[in-house]
C-alpha cells in the first residue's frame, strides 16, 4: 500500500465496465433503463417539487396541484426570502462560522495525521482506537455536558462556544481520512529532504503539504459540509435570536409548526442547495476514494 | 435583508474566536517547545507538537465533557438543581430501566424502535444501494447521467430534504396523499397516526441513505476483476450463482465497514425522526432524540446523562461484536 504513489491509489479509480463478459440482450438493457428511469424520479421528484413550490405566487401556496411549474409562476418568494428575511444574515452567518472552523479543523487535523503517519510515539495505537471510538458517540450524547458548560462559561447566544466546537468535532474523522493519504505518500522524499538539510517543519510544509492538497481539499470539504448542516449544536447554542442564526435554524423557522411559509422555506431551500450540491457533485467521487481509504485500509 | 452593520458584528466575533484559537495553540506550541525540545530532548518532540492542538481540543471538547457527564449522570441535576445538585448514585441508571424515559415512552419499547428503525433502513439502503450500484456497473449509454441524478439525494443538505419531505406528508397537500387519492384510495394521517408517522421517518431516510451505499458499493464492484466472471460463464454458472459466490464475497471489504458505518449513522441518526416528527409525537422518538427530548424539553440533565451513557454501552458492545465477527477495521486501526 505504502509502495505506490498516490496518484495510482487514490485519485483514477478503476474503469473497468466490461464486467458480463457479454453483451446485455436489447430487451434487457431496456428494463434496465426503465428501472433506472424510475428509480432517478424517486431520487428527483421531491427536489424538485420543492422548486414548484417555490416559484408559486402568494395566495396559492398550497395546492393539490401535482404539476411541476405552475402556470402563474413568479419569483415573489425569492423576492421575499431575499429583501424582507433575515435570510442574507443566516447564510452570511453560517458561511463564516463554517469557512473558519473548517479552516482551523484541517489544520489541525492535517499536522496531528501527520505525526500518527510517521512517528510510532507511545500510546499512538491506543489514540488511533480513540479517534475510531468517538465516531460512536452520538451527538446528543455530547449536547448536554456542552449545553450546561456553555451556559457555566457564558457562551450561549454567542458564536464563540459554536466556533470551539466545530473546529474540534471534526478533527477525528479528518485525522482518519488524512493519515490514509498522508500512508500512501513514500517516505523516500522526505529522508532525501532530511539529508538536504530541511527541518522536519519544512519537509511537512514543502514536501507533504503540496503533495496532499487533493487530500486536505477534501477534508476541508468534509468539515465544511459538516458544519454547514449542523443544526442541533447550533439550536440549543444560539437559541432563538433570529440575527444570530444561521440557515439551518433560520429555515426551521420559517417551517414553523402551525404557519408554514411554503414558498419562502422553498425558495430559501433552492437558493441553499444550488450550490451545495454543485460542489458536491463536482467533488463527489474524491471525497468517496478519500472515505473507502481511511476506513478499509488493511 | 441584510446590513453591513450585522454582517460586521458577527464577522468580529467569529474572527475574535478564530484568533483566540490560534493563539492559544502558538503558546501552547512555544511551552512545549521549551519543555519537549530544549529541556526533555525527546526523539518524538516534533511528533508531540504536531499532536498537541488537536490533542488538547479534543481533551477539552470530547473527553472532559464526557467525564463530566458520567459525573452529573450520578446526580440529580435539572433545571429545578441547576446549582447544587445532589449526589444520588446508581439512581438515574435504574431509573432509566424502571421509569419511563420521557412522558410515557420507557426505555425497552424505546430500543425495539430504535433497532427496528435501524435494521429496516439498513436493510434498504443495502438492497437498494446494490439493486442500483449492479444495473450501473455495466457499459451502457446515459450511465453517468444517472449516477448523478441517483446521488442527488446525498448532496442536498439533510435538514432540507427532510424538511421537503415532512411537507410531502402534508395530510391535505402532500404529494403522497394527493396520489393516494387520485387512485382512489384512503389518504393517511402521516403526522398523527404512531405507525404512519414511524413509516414516514422510514421512507425519507430510506430515501437520503441509498446513494451512500450505492456510491460505495459500484465501487467496489468496479475493483472486482472482470476475469473471474468469464471463468463463470465458461462454467455455464447462473446469474445468481454468479452473485453468491463471486459478486457477494468480494465485495464483503466495502460492504462490511460500510454496514457499520450505516449502522451507526442510522442508529444515531437525528435529523429524520426529528424533523419529520417536529417532537410532536413521542412514539416515533429513537433513542437519540428520545436523550435530546429528556435532555433539552424535559431538562432532566443528570437523568438523560445515565441514558446517555446506557446508549453509549450498547453502541459500543455491539461495536466490538460486529469487529470480533468481521475483523475488516482492526488492521486499519492498528497499522
Amino acid at each position: 500500500m505504502s509502495a505506490t504513489t498516490p496518484q495510482n491509489n487514490v485519485y483514477k479509480p478503476k474503469r473497468s465496465f466490461f464486467k458480463s463478459g457479454k453483451e446485455d440482450s436489447p430487451f434487457k438493457r431496456l428494463i434496465i433503463h426503465l428501472v433506472l428511469i424510475l428509480a432517478c424520479m424517486i431520487a428527483l421528484y421531491p427536489i424538485l417539487r420543492v422548486f414548484a413550490v417555490s416559484l408559486r405566487p402568494g395566495n396559492r401556496l398550497l395546492s393539490t396541484d401535482l404539476a411541476l411549474i405552475p402556470p402563474d409562476a413568479s419569483f415573489e418568494s425569492y423576492r421575499i426570502v431575499l429583501f424582507e428575511r433575515p435570510f442574507l444574515s443566516w447564510i452570511w452567518n453560517s458561511l463564516i462560522i463554517t469557512m473558519s472552523t473548517a479552516l482551523i479543523g484541517v489544520i489541525l487535523a492535517a499536522s496531528a495525521a501527520y505525526a500518527f503517519s510517521r512517528w510510532k510515539f507511545p500510546g499512538r495505537g491506543a489514540g488511533l482506537v480513540f479517534l475510531l471510538a468517538t465516531q460512536m458517540i452520538p451527538a446528543s450524547m455530547l449536547m448536554i455536558p456542552l449545553y450546561i458548560l456553555a451556559i457555566r462559561l457564558n457562551l450561549v447566544g454567542t458564536y464563540r462556544g459554536l466556533v470551539i466546537a466545530y473546529c474540534v468535532t471534526s478533527i477525528p474523522f479528518s485525522i482518519w481520512i488524512l493519515k490514509g493519504y498522508f500512508d500512501t505518500i513514500p517516505i523516500d522524499l522526505e529522508e532525501a529532504a532530511r539529508i538536504d538539510g530541511a527541518s522536519q517543519m519544512k519537509t511537512f510544509l514543502q514536501i507533504i503539504v503540496p503533495l496532499s492538497t487533493p487530500a486536505l481539499a477534501i477534508t476541508f470539504l468534509f468539515n465544511f459540509t459538516a458544519a454547514w448542516n449542523e443544526f442541533m449544536l447550533a439550536r440549543i447554542i444560539l437559541g432563538s435570536k433570529e440575527e444570530l442564526m444561521t440557515w439551518p435554524l433560520g429555515l426551521q423557522r420559517l417551517q414553523g409548526q402551525f404557519q408554514t411559509q411554503w414558498g419562502q422555506f422553498s425558495a430559501a431551500s433552492i437558493i441553499v442547495t444550488i450550490p451545495v450540491v454543485l460542489l458536491f457533485l463536482y467533488s463527489s467521487k474524491y471525497l468517496l476514494s478519500g472515505l473507502t481509504l481511511g476506513g478499509v485500509k488493511g | 435583508m441584510i446590513t453591513p452593520q450585522t454582517m460586521l458584528t458577527s464577522l468580529k466575533e467569529v474572527g475574535s474566536t478564530a484568533l483566540f484559537i490560534l493563539a492559544a495553540a502558538a503558546i501552547l506550541e512555544l511551552i512545549l517547545y521549551f519543555v519537549l525540545v530544549k529541556w526533555l530532548k525527546s526523539k518524538f518532540a516534533f511528533a508531540f507538537m504536531l499532536l498537541a492542538p488537536a490533542a488538547v481540543g479534543l481533551l477539552l471538547l470530547v473527553i472532559y465533557p464526557l467525564v463530566w457527564e458520567l459525573r452529573l449522570s450520578f446526580t440529580n441535576m435539572s433545571l429545578r438543581a441547576f446549582r447544587n445538585p445532589a449526589f444520588i448514585g446508581l439512581e438515574n441508571y435504574v431509573k432509566v430501566f424502571t421509569t419511563p424515559v420521557l412522558k410515557q415512552m420507557r426505555f425497552f419499547p424505546l430500543l425495539r424502535q430504535t433497532l427496528v428503525w435501524t435494521f429496516v433502513n439498513i436493510f434498504f439502503h443495502v438492497t437498494g444501494g446494490l439493486g442500483l450500484a449492479m444495473l450501473l456497473n455495466r457499459n451502457m449509454r446515459g450511465r453517468g447521467i444517472y449516477r448523478t441524478i441517483l446521488i442527488l439525494p446525498w448532496a442536498i443538505p439533510q435538514v432540507i430534504a427532510v424538511l421537503a419531505w415532512r411537507g410531502e406528508f402534508n395530510y391535505t397537500y402532500g404529494y403522497i396523499n394527493v396520489l393516494l387519492q387520485n387512485f382512489g384510495l384512503q389518504p393517511v394521517q402521516w403526522m398523527t397516526n404512531p405507525t404512519a408517522n414511524f413509516a414516514a421517518m422510514c421512507i425519507t431516510n430510506i430515501w437520503l441513505g441509498i446513494p451512500f451505499m450505492m456510491v460505495t458499493l459500484l465501487g467496489g464492484l468496479q475493483s472486482i476483476s472482470g476475469e473471474y466472471y468469464e471463468a463463470a460463464d465458461m462454467d455455464g454458472a447462473s446469474g445468481w450463482q454468479k452473485f453468491k459466490s463471486i459478486t457477494l464475497p468480494l465485495l464483503q471489504p466495502v460492504l462490511t465497514p460500510a454496514v457499520l458505518l450505516g449502522t451507526f449513522w442510522t442508529f444515531n441518526n437525528f435529523n429524520v425522526p426529528f424533523f419529520i416528527n417536529q417532537n410532536e409525537l413521542e412514539t416515533s422518538d429513537i433513542l437519540v432524540t428520545g436523550l435530546f427530548r429528556a435532555a433539552f424539553q424535559y431538562n432532566r440533565y443528570g437523568f438523560a446523562a445515565a441514558f446517555a451513557f446506557v446508549i453509549f454501552a450498547l453502541l459500543l458492545v455491539f461495536t466490538i461484536f460486529y469487529m470480533r465477527y468481521t475483523k475488516t477495521l482492526q488492521g486499519g486501526a492498528q497499522s
